[in-house]
């Protein structure tokens, strides 16, 4: 395929590029001067983005996210009819001292030095881009094939022609790696190792790279690029780095779409080399989501009463435990144990502790606004047969709770009282408006003005009102203030 | 609009002036009529080197988004691929090249940014494509200046890259950007650095010198040192919540490439002459940086700082407007006439920055972000860093966003030097049971990288380093401050602390310290050429990702 137009001929004739020599050492130098020169030179220069307006999305008009989308749209409404444009002017104009960051580092910016590590590992190493095929032959590979790995390396670096082909023993392949690791390139040290993996046997390569720390990294990096799955697992095994191999394993089951092979897949990862902890998570990641299929295949064509009242937003499939077991003191509070779905069969079966299954179901029952289901979750019995309020998390994070799903008065009054701090007890009763909590508390601090400031706050005549009323008459007791 | 490069004391407008140059030369490159196919992401960065006005002056007639299928249709002769060295682009850009139209060919280049990928290139050949292009080139945007005293790699995956794939390609772009600093602003004679990848950097930085043995640039130095530290040996300091104004600014809605989308409702009713009522829907995007009067100074401002010079601004602005009724003489007059833009420009941006601020307090005074921040505090005076703490379980069972949950948890690991087995498997299973046992994968990710771990036998060398860099300062004055403290409201970022050492006295009072921290500690010197030999004091410093 050759590419031969007007402004190659242009192209090449200018001042500016030379045709490609490899006598270009010094140029480095030569271009720093030249960079010099330029630079004092820019210092001046005027800058043509000076006025910035502002587009109404407030994106500055000119910028270059702005001009996407405006010229992309305008294609879009196809308002585009303007015929083709005939290139007429080479726009190789724009010459001058030429000073660039590229050129400060590299000897590339000259045409014809395109060299694409690929050709080094093909049969046919001839190149069909068009500046390529300008390239006097000499360039070919006899040229490149006597260069040090040093020399090579540092080719690949610069962009310019190389050729791997002639490391051929062990030891010379083994230099050329170490003396890529030792520039620290990440690209060259990948692209060493692919022309390793391609041309050493698993094992010589495998058995090499253990002793080679960052190479081994790159590598195992460029495996997992490439999606090569089973030869990183074979690696890591080697390696002996079986948990990160295993975890490896597991994270594929991100990618599978359908629950039952998703399912399977992760029954499949039981027998992995997992930490212990981690055992345990997959193990309770894979029974999850086998109960979720099995809840959410009886639940979908369930015509309980609740489902009625409540239809179910989205499937259960794939959601965290916490949020399952939320789901099922929704929609199964009460079931026996025996059944997959209840409430207490997910508890045990998921290790959840006490204070999640109460913040759960406390959560859900309140949302049914089902009162005496959640007086009941902090009823205890002491040995006398008395009923207590207990609860492992604070009376007032109850309260909210309550609070928050709109509970009535007499409801959030009996929590209120049964928080164990004072200050908490107060601030609560004041938030949520529990007047006889509020009363009782100013009453038993023998705060009268706070019960006097309160009662400001209160309905003329209202029973709260009048209660204060009464204790504010009362000779009998002894007022602090 | 680059002007805001100028207020730094080192003119890095030298910088951004190179990389438009490069640019220019490869848009040349490609002669004729050309349309750009844009990696959205790249947008970003480039738009603080050029604007679209430089592009079309180089021909560029039409740009466009990539994505997979067919390029649109336009009546150019090249097409031009700006992307990063993506496995995943280079496919779209296959199957973009497969799928052109063979009747009227158009020409194709790929410009790798910011560099060439040999596996990219790989894989164009393995679909087929690699010979379509007429030119590969890459274009060398390491650092970028990003305002008048600040340069970005903008690379945000690094530290991703660095410590859990491994992958330390990034170091050799932090190395080769460092060159072409020396090349433009002369070499920095004195290096320190801190951290596995700081010796990295450093290494690749005096073999590079090397190389180029016998070309000295014959600038004056303009830095006179170079501070390189590895991101892991500060972890605390990114976790913490920044409480500066544009660091909240940057929490709350995360600034990109210099710009911030902001909610419009609260922009909405403020422009004149707009009678309607549609509230516009798309978010109001601000670009900040020093070049805006009011936002240099009060960018750096402790929030509870804000308001007050808000207000001070406000009368300023007001009083400008008043002096309208004094002027008498049509000279007066004139003169004032002559002032309105800039007045005008004056009150927009303050317009815009007190609305930024009502969003801002809304959340900061809100009782969630005072406990969050009551526990972070506690965490960094070594408050309880050995239990579980309950604000963060609470935060677990309200389902709060996963996030916020990690970086308390990583926090208190940090600030403890690991945490008890006990109490890291508590976290760990309240985060897989509430936020799903796939995050397994998270937490081992941010093991790895060092952000949690177990406590080891090493007994809790935190209150050592908090104590000796006096990372907690008391009496922070959060309006008129005097130490860096203020930043954090109390904390003083480790980072920030090593650097001030290093000034004065030097990193030998810390020896200790140092040994404490990941990674060794360095100093090399650079032969600068004789004759070019200047005193000054201007440290430069690279911290390594975000």
């Amino acid at each position: 395929m050759t590419r031969a137009k007007p402004e190659d001929d242009e192209y090449w004739n200018s001042s500016k590029f030379k045709a490609f020599t490899f006598d270009d050492e010094d140029d480095e130098f030569s271009q720093l001067k030249e960079s010099k020169r330029a630079v004092n030179s820019i210092l001046v220069d005027e800058d043509e983005d000076d006025v910035e307006r502002v587009s109404w999305s407030g994106e500055p008009v000119g910028s270059i996210s702005w001009s996407v989308k405006e010229t992309a749209s305008s294609i879009r409404s196809g308002s585009e009819q303007s015929f083709p444009k005939i290139d007429t002017t080479p726009s190789l104009s724009k010459q001058g001292s030429g000073y660039s960051l590229s050129s400060l580092f590299k000897a590339k910016s000259k045409p014809g030095a395109f060299q694409s590590f690929s050709e080094s590992f093909s049969d046919t190493s001839f190149r069909t881009y068009a500046p390529e095929l300008r390239k006097p032959k000499s360039d070919g590979k006899d040229f490149v094939s006597d260069l040090s790995p040093e020399e090579t390396v540092r080719r690949m670096q610069k962009g310019r022609p190389f050729s791997l082909e002639k490391f051929r023993s062990l030891q010379d392949k083994l230099l050329l790696l170490d003396e890529a690791v030792a520039v620290y390139d990440g690209n060259v040290i990948t692209a060493v190792l692919i022309f390793l993996k391609k041309s050493l046997s698993k094992e010589i390569l495998f058995r090499e790279l253990m002793a080679r720390d960052v190479a081994l990294r790159h590598y195992v990096h460029y495996l997992k690029e490439m999606g090569e799955q089973k030869l990183l697992v074979e690696l890591l095994k080697a390696l002996g780095r079986t948990e990160d191999m295993a975890l490896m394993h597991y994270k594929e089951h991100l990618n599978i779409k359908d629950e039952g092979r998703r399912r399977d897949f992760l029954k499949s990862c039981l027998s992995l080399p997992f930490s212990q902890d981690d055992a345990t998570h997959v193990q309770d990641h894979y029974t999850l989501l086998e109960r979720q299929i099995i809840i959410e295949a009886s639940d979908k064509k369930a015509d309980a009463e609740i489902f009625k009242k409540f239809p179910r937003k989205a499937s259960i499939l794939n959601m965290p435990i916490i949020t399952t077991l939320y789901y099922s003191c929704f929609y199964h509070y009460g079931e026996s144990e025996g059944t997959f779905s209840s409430p207490s069969n997910i508890r045990k079966t998921f290790r959840i502790s006490e204070k999640q299954y109460i913040l759960t179901a406390l959560g859900a029952r309140a949302k049914l606004k089902s009162w005496f289901d959640v007086d009941s979750l902090f009823n205890t019995k002491n040995w006398l047969g008395y009923t207590k309020k207990k609860s492992p998390i604070g009376f007032h994070r109850v309260v909210d709770i309550l609070h928050k799903n709109s509970a009535p008065v007499q409801v959030l009054q009996e929590y209120v009282n049964l928080i164990d701090d004072p200050d908490l007890k107060l601030s609560g009763a004041l938030k949520y408006k529990c007047h006889d909590v509020v009363i009782n508390t100013y009453r038993d601090l023998k705060d009268r003005q706070q019960l006097i400031v309160y009662r400001e706050k209160l309905e003329r005549d209202s029973p709260e009102y009048r209660k204060i009323q009464e204790l504010l008459n009362n000779v009998q007791i002894r007022w602090k203030n | 609009m680059a002007s805001h490069l100028f207020c730094g004391r080192v003119n890095l407008n030298i910088l951004r002036e190179a990389a438009r140059k490069d640019l220019r030369e490869f848009l040349d490159k490609c002669s004729g009529s050309k349309a750009i196919v844009w990696d959205e992401y790249l947008t970003g960065p480039f738009g603080l080197i050029a604007q679209y006005s430089l592009l079309k002056e180089h021909e560029v007639e039409k740009m466009f988004t990539l994505k997979g299928g067919r390029i649109p249709s336009a009546a150019v002769k090249n097409i031009v691929f700006f992307v990063r060295p993506r496995l995943e682009l280079m496919d779209i850009i296959a199957e973009n090249v497969a799928s052109e139209d063979k009747l009227h060919p158009r020409d194709f280049h790929i410009l790798f940014v910011p560099r060439r990928s040999l596996l990219c290139e790989q894989r164009l050949k393995e679909k087929g494509v690699l010979n379509s292009f007429t030119n590969i080139d890459e274009y060398i945007l390491d650092l970028i200046p990003y305002d008048g005293d600040l340069l970005s790699m903008e690379s945000e995956s690094s530290f991703r890259e660095c410590y859990l794939e491994s992958d330390q390609t990034s170091l050799y772009h932090a190395a080769k950007g460092l060159m072409t600093l020396q090349a433009l602003y002369g070499t920095i004679p004195q290096i320190f650095g801190k951290g596995e990848c700081a010796r990295h950097v450093a290494n690749m930085m005096l073999r590079m010198k090397r190389e180029f043995a016998g070309s000295h640039t014959q600038i004056l130095p303009v830095f006179d040192t170079l501070l390189l530290l590895d991101r892991n040996v500060d972890l605390l300091t990114p976790l913490a919540t920044q409480l500066t104004y544009e660091g909240l600014i940057d929490e709350i809605f995360s600034i990109t490439n210099g710009y911030v989308k902001l909610p419009p409702e609260k922009f909405a009713q403020k422009k004149q002459g707009e009678g309607g009522k549609d509230l516009p829907t798309e978010p109001k995007k601000l670009q900040l940086n020093s070049a805006e009067e009011l936002y240099a100074e009060i960018r750096d401002k402790n929030f509870n700082a804000v308001g007050a010079a808000l207000s001070k601004k406000a009368k300023v602005i007001s009083a400008a407007f008043e002096e309208r009724h004094n002027a008498k003489t049509v000279g007066e007059i004139k003169q004032f006439v002559s002032q309105l833009p800039h007045m005008q420009a004056a009150r927009s941006s303050l317009a815009n920055h007190t609305s930024i601020a009502e969003l801002i307090k809304d959340i900061t005074t809100s009782e969630d972000f005072f406990d969050s921040l009551t526990v972070e505090q506690e965490f960094m005076t070594g408050v309880d860093t050995d239990k579980v703490s309950t604000y963060i379980e609470d935060c677990v069972a309200q389902k709060d966003p996963l996030i916020k949950i990690l970086r308390l948890v990583c926090m208190q690991s940090v600030c403890n030097n690991g945490l008890k087995q006990k109490v890291l498997d508590f976290y760990k299973r309240e985060i897989l049971q509430t936020y799903g046992y796939k995050h397994i994968l998270t937490l081992k990710n941010l093991e790895k990288v060092g952000l949690l771990k177990p406590q080891s036998t090493m007994r809790n060398n935190y209150p050592t380093i908090r104590k000796t860099l006096k990372l907690w300062m008391e009496d922070t004055n959060e309006q008129n401050p005097n130490d860096i403290s203020y930043v954090y409201s109390g904390y003083a970022p480790l980072s920030v602390r090593l650097t001030q050492v290093l000034a004065r006295p030097g990193w030998r009072s810390i020896e200790e310290v140092l040994k404490m921290l990941p990674g060794p500690h360095f100093e090399e010197r650079q032969q600068v050429p004789t004759g070019l030999h200047k005193k000054r004091n201007k440290p430069v410093i690279l911290v390594k990702s975000a």
